[in-house]
């Protein structure tokens, strides 16, 4: 599956953030890379929206819908500034 | 290939480079969501243009079913990181390859309708001639604006422009200096987006002055 960028899910992020959050500072929890959520590396179908960082690849967020239950893992991030 | 005019009743106006969702509600309740960057200058009437994809869910319908009067969801205006402002005047450098023009069109039409001056460099990648989308407009560029296509599948009879793929060359030869501290926009599938990012820092742009947008599949 080709991977996307963050560009791709500002709409999902729109909703689950209420804001708008492609150019919002994220830093991953695993390498301490910062930089712009629409610079990192989205997989849409994996199944699920999986976000991983463009430096060291670790998963920054996850969100699936379950049953009709939106569920967002964000513990792939240490800071989010919109 | 079809541009498609929206009426938005509610739309809180858009930036140069943001994009929106469409979502499709089949009879027995499939939904289908696609996003579509925007081509129009923020100062025009919000209009997408839409690449049929033979496989697609959405593309089909919106380019041949759709007629002037039907309604669809929209959600928008999306995305605040791919946005030109005229405000930052520094040099530009966009680089599109396929379809990815349609944001960057969306700037070079802001470009002209806020009377900005700044100089534009524009490299687009397309497979032929006949891919080439907007091709009347990029052909009489207003001033300050330089256009280079290259065709990296099939070129026509005499053609004198660039006919591969954006190498570091062909970069170095159509990039503003990095001296000049311009900023560039990339847009395209995924490996072409990389290869040109990857291209201008190497050439000297910092990573933060080149903003990107990688989408799935099609051709550049």
């Amino acid at each position: 599956m080709e991977a996307l960028d963050g560009n791709a899910i500002g709409g999902l992020l729109l909703e689950v953030f209420g804001a708008e959050m492609t150019a919002a500072r994220g830093v991953c929890a695993s390498c301490g890379a910062a930089g712009p959520v629409a610079e990192t590396v989205v997989y849409l179908q994996a199944p699920g929206t999986v976000v991983r960082c463009r430096s060291c690849t670790s998963v920054l967020m996850v969100m699936v819908d379950v049953r009709g239950i939106r569920c967002v893992d964000l513990r792939g991030v240490t800071e989010l500034e919109p | 290939m079809r541009t498609i005019v929206l009426d938005t009743p509610v739309w809180p106006g858009h930036r140069a480079g943001q994009h929106l969702d469409v979502r499709l509600t089949a009879e027995d309740g499939y939904r289908a969501e696609r996003e579509y960057s925007i081509a129009s200058a923020p100062s025009e009437p919000v209009a997408i243009t839409v690449e049929r994809l033979d496989d697609g869910e959405v593309s089909p319908y919106l380019t041949e079913e759709l007629r002037r009067g039907d309604e669809i969801e929209l959600r928008g205006p999306i995305g605040g990181y791919f946005v030109w402002d005229p405000e930052d005047d520094s040099p530009l450098l966009l680089v599109a390859g396929g379809s990815g023009i349609v944001p960057l069109r969306a700037m070079l039409r802001h470009r002209r309708r806020s009377e900005s001056d700044v100089p534009v460099r524009l490299l687009y990648s397309a497979r032929s001639l006949a891919d080439v989308i907007y091709r009347a407009e990029l052909d009489e560029p207003a001033d300050g604006i330089e256009v280079a296509y290259t065709l990296t599948r099939e070129q026509p009879p005499g053609w004198t422009g660039y006919a591969r793929r954006v190498d570091q060359e062909l970069l170095e030869e159509i990039a503003w200096p990095a001296e000049d501290g311009a900023l560039a926009f990339v847009c395209g599938p995924t490996s072409f987006v990389e290869a040109v990012a990857n291209g201008l820092v190497e050439l000297g742009y910092p990573p933060a002055r080149v903003k990107t947008e990688r989408f799935g599949a099609t051709g550049s």
